[in-house]
């Protein structure tokens, strides 16, 4: 909307109404925050005991069904998480519409496709060895 | 992309002082911010130096004593100078607040004053508010009902206890110290409502008499609304009366989650 626009300021707030929504946004970007805690604690630690270890170790150990189940859950819930978070950024920040919209699909689409890839790293080392 | 400089015609100039009068004992510098939009100038700066021997205690008795005796072109908005009407919220020493209520003694250094901030400024420090006001109006801040209206001789009952919910929600003056003082506002003020108008809303929420609950959730349930709130918390720490806005529309977040 233009400045000069003569819509009365309650037809701009009122504007095209509620989405009626984001809570579900709000409510999962907790939600992985709070899986995070202990996956990513987890994972660090794993590393650290995994500090010298060789190829073979560590795809062993990549492949092994606890860990390869637990990969999964830090995958999906830290591209999720992180989707979710750079959305917000962008929406906040962003005020160009046309750049906004580019750069939500650029964010979604490469989150998933990195959440992909490092799925099937894991699902090849547990499957395929 | 969100504005981090000001634009060349708002870049603020170093304007005139006004120097103490002769004898004066105890001076302080009030840096006050000048801006006539229809001057086609840049705002400017103008220091005028107070004896506060001949001054009251709150900036805005000095405001007052300015206008008064030293420069009557100062201009500010002000009514009840004891922290009810909200009217001359101002951001002093960098700080959000009313001058009523802000004591000069709490000013370490020259007393700076400028308008509420990220609002178009209609002149020196009185901001354009006409969109927190139609934000206001847009959250329907009245008692709504299905039941009848009660006999003539009685009132909508409350318990004490209900009662107790609306403290720390009804004392709001709607100053909107709060709300120009969030980053959020400032960057998305047209779609998100700001911490004054969601603590408002939750005020009615809050009303055990009040029966469109689920719709005033309805209303804020939105990505902008109300999820622009990122409890930076800057409402609160900035709000003359004490009150806590991140409380409320934390409370308004819990609410939504509650009737998933």
């Amino acid at each position: 909307m233009t400045d000069n626009s003569m819509r009365t300021p309650i037809g701009r707030v009122r504007g095209l109404g509620s989405a009626k929504a984001g809570l579900h946004h709000w409510w999962m970007q907790r939600i992985t925050a709070i899986a995070l805690i202990p996956l990513t604690l987890w994972f660090v630690a794993s590393l650290i005991s995994l500090a010298g270890a060789g190829y073979e170790e560590t795809a062993a150990w990549l492949g092994s069904p606890f860990v390869a189940i637990l990969m999964i859950a830090l995958i999906v819930a830290t591209f999720y998480h992180a989707a979710l978070g750079l959305q917000v950024v962008i929406e906040d920040y962003i005020h160009h519409e046309g750049a906004k919209l580019a750069l939500l699909l650029g964010v979604k689409l490469l989150a998933a496709l990195l959440a992909i890839a490092a799925l099937f790293a894991v699902l090849k080392l547990a499957f395929g060895g | 992309m969100a504005e981090f400089s000001l634009p060349a015609n708002s870049k603020v100039k170093i304007g005139n002082t006004h120097k103490a009068p002769e004898g004066a004992k105890r001076v302080k510098a009030f840096k006050i911010y000048r801006y006539d939009p229809d001057s086609g100038q840049n705002p400017r700066v103008d220091t005028y130096e107070i004896d506060l021997d001949e001054c009251g205690p709150m900036v805005l008795d000095a405001l007052i004593k300015i206008k008064n005796e030293v420069d009557t072109t100062v201009t500010f908005r002000r009514s009840c100078r004891e922290g009810i009407c909200g009217s001359c919220a101002m951001n002093i020493d960098g700080t959000n607040t009313l001058a009523c209520l802000k004591s000069i003694d709490e000013v370490k250094d020259d007393v700076k004053i400028y308008p509420l901030p990220h609002m178009p400024v209609v002149k020196d420090l009185v901001p354009d508010l006409t969109r927190p006001y139609a934000q206001l109006a847009s959250i329907e801040p009245w008692l709504k009902t299905k039941s009848p209206l009660p006999p003539t001789d009685e009132e909508r009952r409350q318990s004490p206890e209900e009662r107790e919910k609306l403290d720390g929600l009804w004392e709001c003056v709607l100053c909107f110290c709060c709300s120009t003082s969030c980053p959020s506002y400032w960057w998305n003020g047209d779609r998100y409502l700001g911490p004054a108008i969601l603590l408002q809303a939750y005020r009615w929420i809050a009303d055990s008499r009040d029966e469109y609950t689920g719709e005033r959730l309805d209303q804020l349930e939105d990505p902008f609304r109300l999820y622009r709130c990122h409890t930076i918390m800057n409402c609160t720490k900035t709000c003359p009366k004490g009150l806590n806005p991140a409380k409320a529309i934390g409370e308004i977040k819990k609410l939504m989650v509650q009737r998933m």
